[in-house]
């Protein structure tokens, strides 16, 4: 009986010594443990045996056999398992700069991406967003902002006419302000709105200049609100903007539709100032255009261009290559 | 608006001496410095020097030998390629060492072996115009090694250039910036009170003003014993610093008593005044008179004239005069007139006759009806200084009718101003504030009664005297404050899905383009769209007039523009608004989003549309039986959602790609986004994941061209019912083009929450979608 357990260990440990692949080692795991295996063999026929002393006995060492055979199995698997893991390794070795096209990606335009950061500024200086028409009435883009018509101040625009309606009646935008008007006249007031879009001017463009660009207007219109006020949003804004190492000072302007007026300016760290926009206490006038009592609420608006912000974040030498819808161009910023 | 530094020291002669403190004052009072120029300086070590003789050199063939005398006792000796000078005549002489405008430094350099002391100079190389054509030569009788701006009578002047905005009309004078300043300064200031002496004897030109609504005020008064000739050198520089040439006394003084007071006038020859006065009427229409540029206008009855008493047109009021009673040479008695004319009907002339003066432009932005007299006071005081014999006449004449504007009255509240400015002002610290800018302030009780000065049209209601305020005191000292928002700031609901459309179509790999929104004439037509669109009345360009109806036109000439600089395959997008025609009271404008993909046949424009319907819950049907206009006939499809057509997608009309010069396919997708973003999309509803295993369906049918695959799609999901977690097609076999059917293949995903489906659960799903298949037509392959 222990003859037969052991030659059918040996037997099995050399077959498993044999053994050079993972597959091989997993079908010996049937052939020399499995019910139809040498070892079950053996150990099918204790109960052959006449003693209760010999059964024990040789039971064990059947035991011992088929456990030894599983270590034995196990460990051949193991061996095999990693040299082939380390083959696989190395034969799939890869240049990872042996790259061809990188996967494509949309580049927003670079006008988008100044609105949305000044967007994202301003909401979370508490402001909203509103927006209005570009095709424009005279009464909302002049009338409404205290220059009616022949008002000396409407040759301050150079204005595209739109041949709708009565002739004179209908404009291209100038300026994104008639939206103030559309929102004084749809949103009772507290009045915290930013007011981003597209506007136009009949004049020839050049590398500073285009006859069609992008403007941000805010609005606020509260009780109580003064020209401390406006500067200090302004200072906030350009904080929030530009960097905490940035100033602001207002000058006194002239637009009508704002009294007083101030023209603003951003200082840069280096200490040099940059001519940004236009701002002021909303005129009296403006506030009755719009339905409300200025005796009641008062309030501020300023403005600038969006363009220019992109231009001079991204250094680009003229307003008018950012047009071209070159490709090239557009692949350039991220 | 040029504005003199030593004219204002002139005027407010406490002001500071300091070029730099000035400039940032006039930035900080709102008279927008934007240069601070030097003109008339002089280049040092250069000085006059006469020529001895001029002597040529068999070596030297483009230059000639020039001998100076300097004053020195020594000859010197010049190169000089110019050839315009004889002995006896005076240049200026560029000594050694002298640092030229140009850059230049002056050296003694060598010809031929022989060297040259310094350069004779032209009248450009020293910055006095631009005559190049030889060297200057001054007055024969100048004395010999004196600096030439001594000789020349140049002074040197400093000039700012201000941005003067149109509600200072009067800062277009010395006098209104001189006041500024000093009241800033806290300096005194005081204009000249007006009074005139006359001693002569009675000699008047009348005045008859007929249209008295657009000429309320025109004053006349004779001066005789004027002897014309030139300005005193200090005039001179100051009109050229302030871009004004000095043409003789009498011209000059007109001009300078303008630029300091603002107020223009008119000298007329009194000898040629036709009936020795004046009618100020309307023209006639078609009427014509001679300006003083020799230009013959046409006029309309919308122009004011100034005539004589013969009611011959001497004047296009307030614009130009007439040549016909232009002041001479001989001339020894003029007539001065002074008016204020209406301004709107001045920028109304203006603007017809497209002439600029600067009086005109004066007029059009209001005067001070009441500056007359100091102006014509301070005429007679400078014309004095070159005329010692002038004789101002009894008689003058000050006609006025009821049109001239009185002084206005602005009731001003402290407390306004406190609650505008957010710093408190008591009613007697307003008062003195304004009170140097002419500004007169009366305390009633709780208001202050301000009296405007007449030079401050602008001023008319309580703000506008609460800027003067700020100004004066500085806004940089009103303090900075935030007002607190009480609402959330944000994005509105459309404003954010508008964000997510173009995060999505980025994803997708396209990029965003911003073409022009104006077409030019035919872009709609070569895109195959309707013609119809509203115009421009007044385009840049003849031409450019058409305002876009659709994006699709910019986005093909971007595709092109590409490819002929050699990027085929761009995928271009944008978002931008369209103005279809409407008769309501504004175009029916609305925002668009079109995608083309250069390169790609139509079913890439139909995946991203369907990505985007996916990310943004839009729905629509694809209709392929309507054809669009542009796009490609058996390859668009219209998108529709209920009864509205929110789009289009497909591929562009190989016409049109010819007609934009495009050789590469281009598929396009063209969707309403006014009406897409109005409508809130559903909050996706959570559906369980099954934890139990799913099984696959294959089925390949072959299917009449007539059947859609989305129609034959719709029925399997249909017929495959509640256990279908997952359905997609995954081939498509088509023999040939011609061919009445092809083959599609749709893999289906089955799956229960609740149990392992059975091959009986899933044998009865195929044999169903089968059977509804059948029925389209679709036979299993």
């Amino acid at each position: 009986m222990t003859d037969a357990i052991d030659t059918a260990r040996s037997a099995a440990e050399a077959r498993i010594a044999a053994a050079s692949t993972v597959d091989e080692l997993r079908a010996l795991d049937t052939e020399l443990l499995g019910k139809k295996s040498a070892l079950a063999d053996v150990k099918a026929g204790l109960g052959k045996l006449a003693t209760v002393e010999e059964k024990k006995s040789a039971g064990q060492a059947v035991n011992e056999a088929m456990n030894a055979v599983r270590s034995a199995l196990d460990a051949r698997i193991a061996v095999v398992a990693r040299a082939e893991r380390d083959v696989q390794l190395k034969s799939e070795t890869l240049d990872l700069t042996e790259h061809f096209v990188a996967p494509g990606r949309g580049r927003p335009h670079i006008v988008t991406q100044a609105w949305q950061r000044l967007e994202d500024v301003f909401v979370g200086m508490g402001f909203q967003v509103a927006e209005g028409p570009e095709v424009e009435t005279d009464w909302y883009n002049f009338e409404a902002l205290n220059m009616p018509p022949s008002h000396p101040a409407r040759s301050m625009h150079d204005t595209f006419y739109v041949d709708h309606g009565a002739p004179g009646s209908t404009v291209l935008r100038t300026h994104t302000s008639p939206v103030q008007i559309r929102v004084m006249q749809t949103v009772e007031p507290p009045i915290y709105m930013i007011m981003p879009g597209r506007v136009f001017r009949n004049e020839t463009a050049d590398a500073t200049h285009l006859a069609v660009f992008h403007q941000i207007e805010g609005l606020v219109i509260d009780k109580g609100i003064t020209l401390a006020d406006l500067a200090g949003t302004i200072d906030a804004f350009t904080k929030a903007f530009f960097g905490e190492g940035f100033g602001s000072r207002l000058r006194p302007s002239y637009f009508p539709f704002t009294e007083p007026s101030a023209e603003f300016d951003i200082r840069s760290p280096d200490g040099s100032w940059l001519e940004l926009g236009g701002c002021g206490m909303v005129h009296p006038n403006v506030l009755r255009a719009g339905g409300l009592d200025p005796e009641q609420w008062s309030g501020f608006a300023f403005g600038f261009g969006i363009d220019r912000m992109a231009k001079e974040r991204h250094d680009v030498g003229d307003l008018r290559e950012m047009y071209t819808n070159d490709i090239r161009f557009i692949e350039q910023f991220c | 608006m040029k504005i003199v530094h030593s004219w204002l020291l002139d005027l407010a002669k406490s002001l500071p001496d300091d070029v730099d403190a000035i400039a940032e004052t006039l930035s900080d009072i709102g008279l927008a410095c934007e240069s601070v120029d030097r003109v008339g300086a002089t280049v040092s070590g250069v000085i006059t020097a006469r020529v001895i003789r001029t002597e040529r050199h068999p070596d030297a063939a483009k230059v000639h030998r020039v001998f100076l005398d300097s004053g020195d006792g020594v000859e010197h000796h010049v190169w000089c390629g110019a050839f315009n000078m004889q002995s006896g005549d005076v240049i200026p002489w560029a000594t050694p060492g002298t640092a030229m405008p140009d850059g230049r430094s002056i050296e003694t350099k060598s010809i031929v072996g022989i060297p040259s002391e310094g350069m004779c100079c032209s009248a450009r190389e020293l910055g006095l115009g631009d005559d190049h054509g030889g060297i200057l030569i001054l007055d024969p009788d100048t004395p010999v090694g004196v600096p030439y701006g001594t000789a020349l009578g140049l002074n040197e002047e400093v000039v700012y250039d201000l941005d003067v905005l149109r509600n200072r009309p009067d800062a277009y004078g010395h006098v209104g910036v001189a006041r500024d300043l000093a009241a800033r300064f806290g300096v005194p200031f005081s204009a000249s009170d007006g009074s005139i002496k006359a001693t002569g004897a009675l000699k008047s030109a009348p005045v008859e003003i007929v249209a008295g609504d657009r000429c309320p005020r025109f004053t006349t008064i004779v001066l005789s014993g004027v002897r014309v000739s030139s300005s005193p050198d200090w005039m001179a520089s100051r009109l050229a610093a302030a871009g004004m040439r000095s043409i003789n006394n009498v011209v000059d003084v007109s001009n300078y008593v303008m630029l300091e007071t603002n107020q223009p006038n008119h000298a007329y020859d009194f000898e040629r005044l036709g009936g020795g006065g004046f009618r100020i009427r309307l023209a006639r229409e078609g009427e014509t008179m001679v300006t003083l540029d020799d230009v013959e206008r046409v006029l309309t009855a919308a122009d004011l004239l100034i005539c004589d008493l013969l009611d011959r047109p001497i004047g296009l009021a307030g614009i130009m005069g007439g040549q016909n009673t232009e002041i001479s040479g001989d001339t020894t008695v003029i007539a001065l007139e002074t008016a204020w004319f209406e301004p709107l009907g001045i920028m109304k002339s203006m603007q017809r006759t497209g002439l600029r003066s600067e009086a005109a432009a004066r007029f059009e932005r209001g005067m001070d009806p009441y500056g007359i007299d100091a102006s014509v006071s301070r005429f007679i005081e400078l014309l004095r200084l070159t005329c010692p014999d002038l004789v101002v006449h009894e008689g003058a004449v000050d006609a006025r009718t009821d049109h001239l504007p009185k002084p206005a009255v602005v009731e001003v509240r402290p407390a306004r101003v406190g609650a505008l400015l957010g710093t408190q002002f008591s009613a007697q610290e307003i008062v003195s504030l304004i009170a140097p800018l002419g500004f007169v302030g009366a305390l009633h009780g709780d208001t202050i009664s301000v009296t405007v000065p007449t030079w401050r049209p602008d001023c008319a209601l309580e703000v506008d005297i609460i800027e003067e305020v700020a100004r004066h005191y500085g806004y940089s000292r009103l303090g900075t404050t935030v007002p607190k928002s009480t609402q959330p700031g944000g994005l509105s609901p459309i404003q954010q899905r508008r964000r997510r459309v173009r995060e999505v179509v980025l994803g997708l790999g396209v990029s965003e383009a911003m073409p022009h929104p104006f077409l030019t004439d035919g872009d709609l037509d070569r895109a195959g769209l309707s013609n119809e669109a509203v115009r421009l009345l007044n385009p840049l360009a003849v031409g450019d007039d058409v305002l876009r109806t659709s994006l699709r036109p910019g986005l093909l000439k971007a595709v092109a523009f590409n490819e002929s600089h050699r990027r085929n395959g761009v995928t271009l997008f944008e978002v931008g608004h369209v103005y279809p025609p409407s008769d309501d009271v504004l175009p029916s404008e609305h925002e668009v989003l079109a995608v083309v993909l250069a390169g790609h046949e139509a079913p890439a424009a139909v995946a991203v549309w369907r990505e985007l319907a996916s990310a943004m819950g839009w729905g629509a049907r694809l209709d392929q039986s309507v054809v669009s206009a542009g796009l490609h006939p058996t390859r668009s499809a219209t998108l529709s959602a209920g009864r509205d057509v929110v789009g289009v997608v497909g591929e562009v009309h190989p016409d049109v790609l010819d007609a934009y010069g495009i050789s590469q396919r281009v598929a396009v997708l063209e969707v309403n986004l006014s009406l897409l973003l109005a409508s809130e999309p559903k909050v996706a509803q959570w559906k369980p994941t099954s934890r139990f295993p799913s099984s696959d369906i294959d089925l390949a049918f072959t299917v009449p061209s007539s059947v859609t695959a989305e129609k034959v799609e719709k029925s399997l999901r249909q017929n495959a019912g509640t256990l279908l977690v997952d359905i997609a097609l995954f081939d498509v076999y088509r023999a040939d083009s011609s061919a009445e059917s092809r083959s599609l293949a749709f893999r289906l995903r089955l799956q229960a929450n609740d149990r392992t489906l059975t091959d009986a659960d899933v044998a009865e799903v195929r044999d169903k979608c089968i059977a509804g298949a059948k029925k389209l037509g679709a036979q299993l392959r």
